[in-house]
């Protein structure tokens, strides 16, 4: 292509200031999840305060929980496990999702009509109850976490883009593609896949927050990240006796979860435009 | 074309029946994989050999586990649930109560949140784009991203810790009033509303603004109908299916995913007693119940769509 | 006083960036009482829009930004909403595109009929619905005293088109307008419901706009005509005028685009024997599942054979329903038939595309209608183009990129187009894209679904004319399947009528159109209209 160098076109990306913010905050707590633990400036394991449910201060910025421990430096902490297993399990379910939706559009009959059904069913067993169960049953662990998070948010991301890839599969393109004895390998990843990434790209999105959120309820029921380790579901369920006199602890556990979970919203619903003017 | 619709609905009641077969089975499956002998567990670690194995003998441990659950299901279709393992009392005694409250709880939430989230989502996409709108989606957008736990500890916080209304705990023991009545479900009734309206606000506002993209819609403003006529008349009726859909997915989370909620204001709900089976390992108990939860979501899902059906004026003569 | 007078009328548009565009530039012109007056013009210049300043509305995007529309002494640009909604339906009544997109799916017909006098207190329902059974009987609508309780799906196009007449109608409107109320329908159903239009607005003396690209239908309805390109008046006079002594270059390039061009004599086959490249036998085909008749649950095709002579072009024509482009999915093997088969140079082909060969599928290329579905969005020209080379040529880098300049230059694109997406293009470079798609794979037939119905007519001669001097540079056979009577006469020496699934006459170029002798090609035929004022009115109605 090196002879051909790219023409001018007229594009760009527009950018909202709600976006730009919620971008700030998701690409801040990445950069925590990765770097977090060494910008703590207390061991989170370590009781730092004799008082319990302390307030705020200017030593103890998130105030102290339920034995005296510094609550900002464990939630820096726990936010590697929270963002961590989120991000892991969404890429295993969106990514065994969308090639079971394409092959299922694509191929159509026996095998979509099978995977369908199974996929419906399992979606209707309530996702708290079924991680519940399982996690209950082969124990709490990690790569546990991920993989039963996985598997309850895979019929969902199948769901989305099988119904994508059903549209596009209509369409003429792909019929010309057939005509001219195209494999259903280049099908779907040559003309199928191109057409709905942008979609799939911001319900993975979407499920990445509804990962956040189960995984923080199995930790706040005591079912996820076990002690010594704590994600921000375990901080909130830990501290929660200050509850009553609302102690510092409890809340900004919670607002770190909504801070992130939010964003991600916000970033999906305001997502750079590309500007593509004609021009003839 | 009644034929056709007849059917539609008996094919989609066929398919729900296939679902509750494939679910049977993989709660089946799911709870055969809990670790740990049962009869051990039920007699103790101080148990001779003798007497798990004679236990073993009597509750069928023995036979394969696809004989098993054909006993299981088929016990199931007759009504009988078994026994706890746990203590000996018959599941349906143990469930009937807390069921009751739960759909207690259910019914209540269901009342108000509705037309609440009807109303709001409708006049949402009415006026979209102006204050109102942004006002009510951002709302949304906050209220779908958190968790329910942080919603529930908000509302302790805001109602029973600040404003010192309501007691920050449920105990449906000793309901002396309506009021006291009252004061015992409006915590989790709160914290339920909030959850579950926000799903139905936004998608009942995504439906009716698809609808109003729809030429017809052009077509009325043309013939000089107000706005109020064209949402109420010629955007509503045609937004019904997914409405109603959304409605069935929302409502299905009062049975199973309440469980946060049953927990955190210590509620004797169906949720909870399945969480406390868990713990017990109590296999005919965590069965029964997620069964009840499955059958629940597909009596609402199923029923959805067959309002949809029927609501289909393509189908009608 | 005239009934509408617009002065210098101002729309603008905002691009997705952002960018505002001038779409109307400073329109005037004026409708008399009980005159109808038709806007001409190609998609994007702005026909439709000034037609919708004329209720006040202007669509999600759009603004008025200048100049005045008055209707009867009232100008809609300056009046507050609530003042237009009472003008629209009472005054001044809209005839959409597509009747079947503007009726509401989930309400009866009648109720959505007498609509507007519910909403503007008009009369009582009772007298409104007597009304409605009065407009259907007088614009030929079937059973007219229970149509209305039916709801749209259960009645045809040309009736819903009708029907939304009769809905326009009911509030008594001082203008009508007609937004290309025709162009969907079928030859032989347009020509049914223009007669029904013409009937009522000559009865009711009501004042009309019409917004057509079709010249020869406007010719029946019209007054005046009001030539349009890109937001500009180019002409404007009497229709005798415009269409005998048309003074804009414009204007005689849509008049040219609209004669008839005979193909020319089919070059040097008459030297050669007659050899058949495609021939297909017997074929029966259609959707859903076989039934114990073996038959498809609906069957698109029954028992239709026809053959194509190398270096000759093969036009099928049909109304919408017909099974042509069912005919030309079964040739390509996108839909194995369920009985019949499809020869190829004397070899019979495998019922799907999965089971021919790679050089059997080279050599046959299908170019569908709609280049914006048929065109992959995600993906460049460049690799639109270049595709079909790889595959079937095994070409790859630089032999690659050289070819697909060649390709571009032989559909005259500029290369320079070779990075932009589809959706960068207008409708007749995505034409040539399309077609540029199949010649690389340089094949002996093209399959043409209709490949000209969507674009303009000047744009579409231009097509049919590479499409004839492709022919003569690669030796092609094209099977050229169309609903657009006068496209197949340009480019086809023998032409297929098919109707309900059956071929019911074959012809050749030179009997078209008065040598049809089957009843059905007769009507088809003599339902084209014609550049002439006076053609609907000389079509006896016992052919419509």
């Amino acid at each position: 292509m090196l002879s051909h160098p790219p023409l001018r076109r007229r594009s760009g990306f527009q950018v909202n200031a709600v976006g730009l913010a919620a971008g700030a905050i998701v690409l801040f707590w990445a950069i925590v999840a990765l770097v977090g633990p060494d910008l703590a400036p207390h061991p989170p394991g370590e009781i730092v305060d004799f008082d319990f449910y302390g307030p705020v201060s200017a030593r103890l910025w998130m105030g102290s929980d339920y034995l005296g421990r510094d609550i900002f430096s464990r939630i820096l902490m726990g936010a590697r496990y929270t963002v961590g297993i989120s991000l892991a399990a969404v890429c295993i379910a969106c990514f065994s999702g969308i090639v079971l939706g394409m092959t299922a559009a694509v191929i159509g009959g026996w095998f979509d009509t099978l995977l369908s059904r199974f996929l419906d069913a399992l979606s209707s067993i309530p996702s708290k109850l079924f991680g519940l169960v399982v996690v209950a049953a082969v124990g709490s662990s990690i790569p546990v976490l991920v993989l039963v998070l996985a598997v309850i948010y895979t019929p969902g991301s199948y769901r989305f883009a099988r119904a994508l890839a059903v549209n596009s599969n209509t369409m003429d393109y792909v019929a010309v593609a057939r005509a001219r004895g195209e494999g259903t390998g280049y099908l779907i990843t040559q003309e199928i896949l191109p057409n709905i990434a942008g979609p799939v790209l911001a319900d993975l999105g979407l499920r990445f927050v509804f990962i956040v959120l189960l995984l923080s309820g199995l930790s706040f029921l005591g079912l996820g990240v076990q002690p010594p380790y704590a994600d921000w579901g375990s901080l909130v369920r830990e501290n929660l006796g200050g509850l009553p006199f609302a102690a510092p602890a409890v809340i900004f556990p919670c607002l770190a979860i909504a801070s992130l979970t939010i964003s991600v919203n916000l970033l999906i619903d305001n997502l750079p435009v590309r500007i593509r003017d004609r021009s003839d | 074309m009644t034929g056709q619709i007849t059917l539609l609905v008996l094919g989609r009641l066929g398919v729900a029946l296939i679902t509750l077969v494939i679910v049977s089975f993989v709660v089946f499956g799911a709870t055969e994989m809990l670790p740990g002998d049962v009869a051990q567990i039920l007699l103790g670690q101080a148990a001779t050999p003798e007497a798990v194995a004679g236990l073993r003998e009597a509750m069928h441990l023995n036979e394969p586990a696809l004989l098993r659950y054909a006993h299981w299901l088929f016990g199931l279709a007759q009504g009988h649930l078994g026994t706890s393992y746990a203590n000996h009392m018959p599941i349906a005694g143990l469930i009937g109560g807390r069921l009751m409250n739960t759909l207690q709880l259910a019914a209540v939430t269901t009342v108000i949140a509705v037309p609440t989230a009807l109303f709001l989502g409708i006049t949402a996409a009415m006026y979209q784009g102006t204050l109102y709108d942004r006002v009510v989606t951002t709302t949304i957008v906050a209220v779908i991203s958190v968790p329910e736990f942080m919603i529930a500890t908000m509302a302790v916080l805001v109602f029973a810790v600040w404003l010192k209304w309501l007691p920050a705990l449920s105990f449906a023991n000793d309901v002396a009033s309506f009021g006291e009545l009252l004061r015992i479900f409006a915590m989790p009734v709160i914290t339920l509303c909030c959850v579950i309206s926000a799903q139905m606000i936004r998608m009942t506002r995504a439906a009716v603004i698809d609808a109003l993209k729809m030429p017809y819609v052009e077509m009325a403003l043309l013939k000089g109908a107000s706005r109020s006529r064209i949402v109420l008349h010629h955007a509503l009726p045609n937004a019904i299916g997914p409405i109603v859909n959304a409605m069935a997915l929302s409502l299905s989370y009062l049975l199973g995913g309440v469980i946060i909620v049953e927990t955190i204001f210590n509620y004797p709900g169906i949720a909870k007693l399945m969480v406390d089976a868990v713990a017990t390992r109590d296999l005919p108990l965590i069965q029964t119940c997620a069964m009840i939860f499955c059958f629940g979501y597909l009596t609402l899902i199923t029923a959805a769509d067959i309002i949809a059906i029927l609501s289909n004026p393509r189908l009608r003569r | 006083m005239p009934l509408v007078d617009v002065r210098d009328l101002k729309v603008e548009a905002r691009t997705d960036a952002g960018r505002r565009i001038e779409i109307i530039r400073g329109v005037s012109f004026t409708v008399a009482e009980g005159e109808i007056t038709a806007l001409i013009g190609e998609s994007g210049s702005g026909k439709t829009t000034i037609a919708l300043t004329l209720m006040g509305h202007a669509r999600s995007g759009c603004t008025i930004t200048g100049g005045t529309v008055e209707l009867a002494g009232r100008d809609l640009v300056a009046m507050p909403e609530s003042g237009r909604q009472q003008l629209r339906g009472t005054e001044v009544a809209y005839i959409p595109q597509s009747a079947a997109a503007a009726f509401n799916p989930a309400q009866r017909l009648i109720d959505q009929v007498v609509e507007v006098a519910r909403i503007h207190r008009l009369m009582p329902m009772a007298a409104a619905r007597a009304k409605a059974v009065e407009l259907f009987r007088a614009l030929a609508l079937p059973e007219p005293e229970t149509i209305g309780n039916r709801y749209p799906h259960q009645v045809s196009g040309g009736q819903l088109q009708r029907l939304a007449a009769a809905m326009a109608l009911i509030g008594g409107p001082r203008l009508v307008i007609f937004d290309e109320p025709t162009t969907a329908l079928d030859v032989t159903t347009q020509i049914e419901v223009l007669r029904a239009f013409k009937t009522v607005m000559k009865q009711g003396s009501m004042g009309g706009v019409y917004v057509s690209h079709d010249l020869a239908v406007v010719a029946q309805i019209a007054d005046r005509i009001v030539v349009l390109k890109g937001g500009e008046v180019q002409e404007e006079g009497p229709t005798e005028a415009i269409l005998h002594c048309a003074r804009h270059p414009y204007t005689r390039e849509l008049l040219a685009a609209f004669e008839p061009l005979r193909s020319d004599a089919p070059a040097g086959a008459a030297n050669r024997p007659p050899r058949p490249v495609v021939e297909v036998k017997d074929l029966v085909a259609g959707y859903g599942p076989l039934g114990k008749d073996g038959l498809p649950f609906s069957v698109a095709l029954r028992k239709v054979s026809c053959r194509l002579e190398r270096g000759r072009n093969l036009g099928v024509v049909g109304e919408s329903g017909s099974g042509k482009s069912t005919l030309a999915r079964v040739i390509a093997g996108l839909l194995p038939p369920a009985s019949g088969r499809v020869q190829l140079d004397g070899r019979e082909l495998a019922a799907s595309a999965r089971g021919r060969s790679k050089d059997e599928l080279r050599r046959m290329q299908i170019v569908f209608q709609l280049a914006d579905t048929a065109l992959n969005p995600a993906r460049s020209v460049a690799d639109i183009v270049g595709r079909p080379l790889t595959f079937y040529h095994g070409r790859k880098g630089r032999a690659r990129e050289a070819r697909v300049d060649e390709l571009l230059d032989m559909v005259r694109l500029p290369r320079a187009l070779r990075h932009r997406l589809p959706g960068e293009l207008s409708g007749g470079q995505k034409q040539r894209v399309n077609l540029a798609r199949a010649l690389a794979a340089e094949p002996a037939v093209v399959l043409c679904d209709e490949i000209t119905s969507a674009l303009d007519s000047v744009v579409a001669a231009a097509v049919i004319e590479l499409l004839k001097e492709l022919q003569r540079e690669l030796d092609l056979s094209y099977i050229f399947i169309s609903h657009d009577l006068s496209t197949v006469q340009a480019i086809c020496d023998e032409v297929m009528v098919m109707y309900k699934g059956e071929v019911v006459e074959n012809l050749t170029a030179d009997q078209l159109p008065d040598g049809a002798r089957h009843a059905y090609s007769k009507l088809l035929f003599a339902s084209v209209p014609k550049l002439d004022t006076g053609w609907l009115d000389s079509v006896p109605a016992t052919v419509a």
